[in-house]
């Protein structure tokens, strides 16, 4: 026979969303307690990727001097890559490591165990190792969850269990996550001493670098991405899955071909691999959204909710994960009844600005997920580089002249303005 | 100590997997596998864990990052049932 037991909330998946709404429930004396499925907190979750600490500060005020952080990010690249060339641009500011806005790249295993184990200090319940197999539904209402032969009881079920959420899908709040609608991201850490990583990305110590990386993917939609960490390097590829199987070439070339690109190899070719993982990512922003988020005695935050943006040269999603746990618990917390919740939830995420964020950007996928971003214009710039770089003693083109002949050979005029609008519109 | 084109072999053993020997966590449906024209399948698992054998689809769960590519793109529902490792098994990254 099971047992019985009685939570304030239970939620489900110890990321970033759930820790930080079980933080606050307990924070506000709720008996919260986090289910995670993987036996070390953070075993399953994987990340580009960094933190913007304004999500932090909104947890605790100074709660990021303490967190596992990589490195302090001063440095922002957009990289496009030809087939043997890149375009890199290079913003520094050291000025960025002080104060908001601020962010720091990290690695999820220790991010993600150090918050818990945070959490787990201001009253949480944590249980690791354990798989919720259902929810308990009783009248209509989502009453408690079930794993193995134990039930547990609750006012509230928040379901942060990523971005293929299988509980908001039991709740019947979304169905499965569309193909159109994700990224497959693939990488590797790839290890090398911090000195090594400080000179050859330009860094101080504890100084980091992000690199967003446009091209590469043998005609693939998609993207890469590099983060310096403090002692390795995240080198990765967020591709569609449907334009993977349309290409006919298979995800595990494309990345390892990709790693190989002459301008990546001189960076990382005397590191190691490490570790090797996939994840999918929210690509669709504000429309992956579901239209209901809740449901009498049930929400959904982080990643099942959709919460990510991507703007192709920044990629959010854990300050939102954040940002969502925290309005599900001040919803729970200043609630009279269950009925209250849902609607308290979404004033909430009003309130912390995230809704109003994810829909200013909410034509940014189109732009990203444009063909031609990925095929195309990468070509298309290199070639203008180069000819613009390359002297050879002959009399040049006219530069004007020269740039709309490269262009034309890429693109058809009509292609290249309608492509110009809609990027204009959407921004 | 140099980075190269690995074998996804040599990439899975780079992480902890704890398989389940008495639980698959994704069943096909072989008959609607060999009907399916297209299986996207065989392109777009990280992992490679769908492949042809005998021009028969061959999945190995033991290495599966669980990521949940082919629950989204499995096109004629071959994949019969999806779930997550029971709890304990499965991936446990070390960095992420």
């Amino acid at each position: 026979m099971g047992e019985t037991y009685r939570f304030d909330v239970i939620v489900i998946g110890a990321g970033p969303a759930g820790i930080a709404c079980a933080y606050k429930l307990a924070q506000a004396g709720k008996k919260a307690l986090v289910i995670e499925r993987a036996n070390r907190i953070g075993g399953k979750n994987l990340t580009g990727g960094r933190v913007y600490t304004y999500a932090l500060e909104l947890l605790e005020p100074g709660l990021h001097k303490a967190a596992a952080l990589e490195r302090s990010v001063v440095r922002e690249q957009v990289m496009v890559l030809g087939e043997n060339s890149a375009v890199t641009m290079d913003y520094y500011n050291p000025d960025m490591a002080d104060g908001v806005p601020q962010s720091y790249t990290i690695l999820r295993a220790s991010f993600d165990d150090w918050l818990a184990a945070y959490a787990e200090k201001r009253g949480v319940v944590l249980v690791d190792g354990i798989q919720v197999e259902e929810l308990v539904e009783k009248d209509g209402r989502i009453v408690g969850i079930k794993a193995g032969n134990d039930v547990v009881y609750a006012d509230a079920v928040v379901a942060a269990d990523g971005v293929n959420s299988l509980f908001a899908e039991r709740a019947g709040l979304r169905t499965a996550v569309a193909a159109h609608s994700v990224g497959v991201g693939v990488k590797e850490i790839i290890a090398m001493p911090a000195a090594t990583i400080e000179s050859r990305f330009n860094l101080k110590p504890g100084q980091g670098l992000t690199r967003m990386i446009i091209g590469g993917t043998q005609g693939v939609i998609g993207g890469g991405f590099l983060y310096t960490n403090k002692e390795s390097v995240s080198l990765g590829v967020v591709l569609k899955p449907e334009s993977v199987a349309a290409n006919g070439i298979h995800i595990y070339d494309i990345f390892q071909d990709f790693k190989l690109h002459p301008a990546l190899r001189p960076v990382i070719g005397d590191g190691e691999s490490v570790e090797y993982g996939a994840h999918l990512v929210s690509e669709a922003g504000w429309k992956g959204v579901p239209n209901k988020l809740y449901r009498p005695g049930f929400l959904v935050i982080g990643d099942a909710a959709g919460f990510v943006i991507n703007t192709g040269l920044s990629i959010r999603g854990i300050d939102l994960a954040i940002l969502s746990g925290i309005a599900a618990a001040q919803a729970i917390i200043n609630s009279e009844s269950v009925e209250t919740v849902g609607p308290l939830y979404i004033k909430e995420l009003e309130r912390l600005k995230l809704t109003q964020t994810m829909k200013l950007f909410a034509g940014w996928p189109e732009l990203t997920g444009n063909p031609r971003m990925s095929t195309v214009y990468p070509g298309m710039m290199n070639d203008m580089m180069h000819t613009l770089f390359a002297v050879d003693g002959q009399v040049p083109e006219k530069i004007n002249k020269a740039m709309l002949k490269i262009a034309r050979q890429h693109v058809s005029m009509t292609d290249l303005l309608a492509d110009g609008w809609k990027g204009f519109r959407s921004i | 100590m140099t980075v190269k084109k690995e074998t996804i072999e040599h990439l899975i053993n780079l992480d902890i997997i704890k398989v389940d020997e008495k639980k698959a966590h994704i069943v096909l449906d072989k008959e609607r596998c060999a009907a399916c024209s297209e299986k996207p399948c065989l392109l777009v698992c990280p992992a490679k864990a769908y492949t042809l054998e005998n021009s028969q689809l061959h999945f190995d769960y033991a290495g599966c990052l669980e990521c949940g590519t082919c629950r989204v793109m499995c096109k004629n529902k071959g994949i019969v049932s999806w779930d997550y490792p029971r709890g304990t098994f499965g991936i446990s990254y070390r960095h992420g």
